[in-house]
């Protein structure tokens, strides 16, 4: 302590006014800091004489003279003291995690990705001590903009990023499909609590505005036998920007020229039915369809499979009806392995046993990480997450990578450069 | 104590040496002091000051692109690149001023009853609730309303509205149980412990010969209570509604819960609103363009904006009131 603080050593920095004072009297010392240091520094004060003479010892061992040999100028220091001796607690403590073994990966994005990431990352953990992986949810812009600043090792994404957005980072990114989701069309029509048929261009209208009640010709003729009540439709549609919304109208924009034309595929937009109510999130859209009659929204997989809600059958466009399952979202996501964040969409495949509804979540790196070390690290984590990590995903109600598209997300994997190497 | 009393006396005045080390000591711990608190008001404007300068700079290109006819266009469309805050700007304020009016009553007069008519105990216990409340997260405010206060509004409330004052158009059109009433509803319970807790204070704290003189002039406890207390402490009030309002402008996820996320300007207080706080929160994650992103942040300048509007006028306001 006398080493970190030069000018508390006994007899340095004595005031010269100080020596003329009185010594101070046996016991007449008073206990306040200026009163007891004063009697300690002038050389007329017998050792000892006063109670105070090696004033009072704190635990650390250090005595009363380096503490109170300051001259009172430095009144200060006694309330520097404590602080320095906190700011080096804390840079301790900032130093411990740094000299363990693990190395510490950061990532950043969609919150779709968060469950499985927080439990994939998890599992890592246990079988890789030396890799520990923190992942905000922060949402895929937020993801995005994390990378491209440089302020994290991956960045997570619904929708791969566009050309103007590559642009902007400094050096060339990897996209890689990490997860699979489907969509369902969640329903609340009371004493229809199964099997409502729906079409494409049923459901692209329904969101438009077009078709307004439940007992409409169109639905009629694809529900016989099911008495559709006289009630109102009320879309319901994520009010958070969402990488669920950006793929239902995806969706829609694939299977309506005029959707595409009129309203587009965004992860925000504006929806054209003059009766569509917004919620926020998955719980959101899931709470308005269950508290609205004659509401319909579309909601995720792995939420509708949690939560006992009814949701439709969806006629795809080999004209089966389907029901969105881990099946039929991975079968359609099996006819395109060639997948890549330019030629992403999956949605309104043409096969027999493949539901309309789904799209790929991305990660999302730089192709040569500055840091070797951490990008073979990060590599590793990634193939592993692609690869051997599905089986939790499909746990949780995500679908799991086809096969082939595995093998594609490796073959993008093996493009990373790591220099030093 | 002498010989203490006359140390101290030394150590200021028995050399003069002394008596300028020590004044000029106090004179600079006052002088830090004072120093301290100067810089403690400063970081409030330093804050305020470079919020406002960020968001302008952020916003400069929503700013460019569209000008002041941001502030009366309706359309919302990020896919298009077409930007207006008018149906924001419009269920901010609706929301927060009906709240207002709704909190503003009960929260004034349950504030009335715990001070002058609640049973001490009765008060204490009551009070404590109501503090309680103003602790609640904002997330458990929002699902309540989605869960509990919602479906009340669609089931019961809203078509007892409209078969009561049907003819007006406020109540008409269809019910879907999230809409600009319901937020209104859940941001006033927010509020509400805000008025009240501070209007007890206030009306507790009045000296008692004021009840005292007005009752011994004839007056009875309610004269005394509307035409004594209540003058006497109404700027007080108006600055806990105006603090109540703040928080009601600013509120985004129980808002958010329950408005319906509709970016339309509706009559109806039974159809889906939005706000501005709820399209911040709700879009600016996931905004990736710089036209989008610059809008977005362009209604934070403008919510900052309506803030200090009311502020202004509710001090304008109170000073009008209390002169």
């Amino acid at each position: 302590m006398v080493g970190l603080f030069p000018h508390c050593r006994p007899g340095k920095g004595r005031d010269p006014r100080l020596r003329r004072s009185k010594p101070l009297k046996h016991g007449t010392a008073v206990p306040t800091i200026t009163g007891s240091c004063r009697g300690k520094v002038d050389p007329g004060l017998p050792h000892g004489s006063s109670p105070w003479a090696e004033g009072p010892r704190d635990d650390e061992g250090r005595g009363g003279h380096a503490r109170c040999s300051r001259a009172p100028a430095r009144q200060g220091a006694d309330f520097r003291a404590p602080l320095w001796r906190l700011a080096i607690a804390l840079l301790a403590l900032a130093a411990a995690p740094a000299a363990s073994a693990a190395t510490q990966l950061i990532g950043a994005g969609s919150t779709f990705d968060f469950p499985f990431f927080s439990k994939a990352f998890y599992a890592y953990n246990e079988n890789h001590p030396d890799v520990t992986i923190n992942y905000q949810s922060i949402g895929s812009g937020g993801g995005i903009q994390q990378l491209i600043a440089g302020a994290v090792d991956f960045g997570a994404s619904d929708v791969p990023m566009d050309a103007q957005e590559l642009a902007r980072a400094s050096a060339p990114i990897l996209q890689i499909p990490v997860t699979l989701g489907g969509e369902g069309l969640a329903y609340n029509l009371p004493g229809i609590k199964k099997g409502l048929r729906l079409t494409e261009q049923i459901v692209a209208d329904i969101y438009l505005g077009k078709i307004t009640k439940w007992n409409d010709p169109a639905l009629a003729q694809q529900n016989p036998g099911t008495a559709l009540p006289d009630t109102k439709i009320t879309v319901v549609h994520r009010s958070d920007g969402s990488g669920t919304t950006y793929i239902f109208t995806d969706f829609l924009s694939h299977v309506s020229p005029v959707w595409k034309d009129k309203v587009g595929t965004g992860k925000s937009v504006a929806w054209p039915a003059p009766s569509s109510v917004g919620g926020k999130g998955n719980e959101g859209v899931a709470g308005l369809v269950r508290q609205i009659p004659g509401a319909i929204g579309y909601v995720e997989l792995s939420y509708l499979l949690e939560n006992d809600m009814p949701y439709a059958l969806l006629q795809n466009k080999a004209g089966k009806y389907l029901y969105p399952t881990i099946a039929t979202v991975a079968a359609a996501a099996a006819t395109k392995p060639d997948i890549s964040a330019a030629n992403f969409s999956i949605v309104d495949t043409d096969c027999a046993d493949c539901y309309p509804i789904s799209g790929y979540s991305w990660v999302l790196l730089y192709q040569a990480p500055a840091d070797p070390e951490r990008g073979r690290l990060l590599k590793g984590v990634m193939t592993w997450l692609v690869t051997k990590a599905q089986p939790i995903a499909a746990s949780i109600g995500y679908v799991p990578l086809p096969a082939n598209v595995q093998q594609r997300a490796l073959h993008i994997l093996a493009l990373m450069v790591l220099k030093g190497q | 104590m002498k010989s203490r009393a006359a140390a101290a006396d030394r150590r200021h005045f028995d050399s003069r040496g002394h008596k300028g080390a020590a004044q000029r000591r106090e004179r600079i711990a006052a002088r830090l002091f004072t120093g301290v608190l100067y810089v403690c008001c400063l970081v409030f404007l330093l804050v305020l000051g470079g919020l406002a300068i960020t968001l302008l700079w952020k916003s400069r290109l929503s700013l460019a692109t569209f000008g002041p006819e941001f502030l009366w266009s309706s359309e919302w469309d990020p896919v298009h690149g077409r930007f207006g805050a008018a149906p924001f700007l419009y269920g901010t304020m609706v929301s927060s001023l009906l709240a207002l009016l709704l909190a503003g009553s009960i929260g004034l007069l349950a504030g009335v009853f715990l001070a002058e008519f609640a049973p001490r105990r009765l008060g204490a216990a009551l009070g404590a609730m109501i503090e309680l409340l103003a602790a609640v997260p904002s997330i458990v405010y929002g699902l309540w309303g989605l869960f509990v206060l919602a479906p009340f509004v669609g089931g019961w409330l809203g078509p007892a509205l409209q078969a009561a004052f049907g003819f007006l158009p406020i109540f008409q059109g269809p019910i879907y149980g999230v809409s600009m009433l319901t937020a209104a509803l859940v941001l006033s319970v927010m509020i509400v412990p805000t008025i009240a807790a501070i209007t007890r204070d206030l009306i507790a704290a009045t000296p008692m010969r004021y009840r005292e003189a007005s009752l011994a002039l004839g007056a009875t406890r309610w004269e005394t209570i509307a035409k004594v207390l209540i003058p006497e402490v109404r700027g007080g009030i108006f600055g806990a509604c105006m603090l109540a309002l703040g928080r009601a402008l600013g509120e985004t996820i129980a808002t958010t819960m329950v408005i319906g996320n509709r970016p339309a300007i509706a009559a109806s207080l039974l159809a889906p609103g939005y706000t501005v706080a709820s399209v911040i929160a709700n879009e600016f994650t996931e905004a990736t363009s710089d036209l989008y992103l610059s809008a977005l942040i362009e209604l934070g300048l403008i919510l900052l904006l309506i803030s200090l509007l009311v502020v202004g006028i509710g001090r304008l306001m109170l000073r009008l009131v209390v002169r």
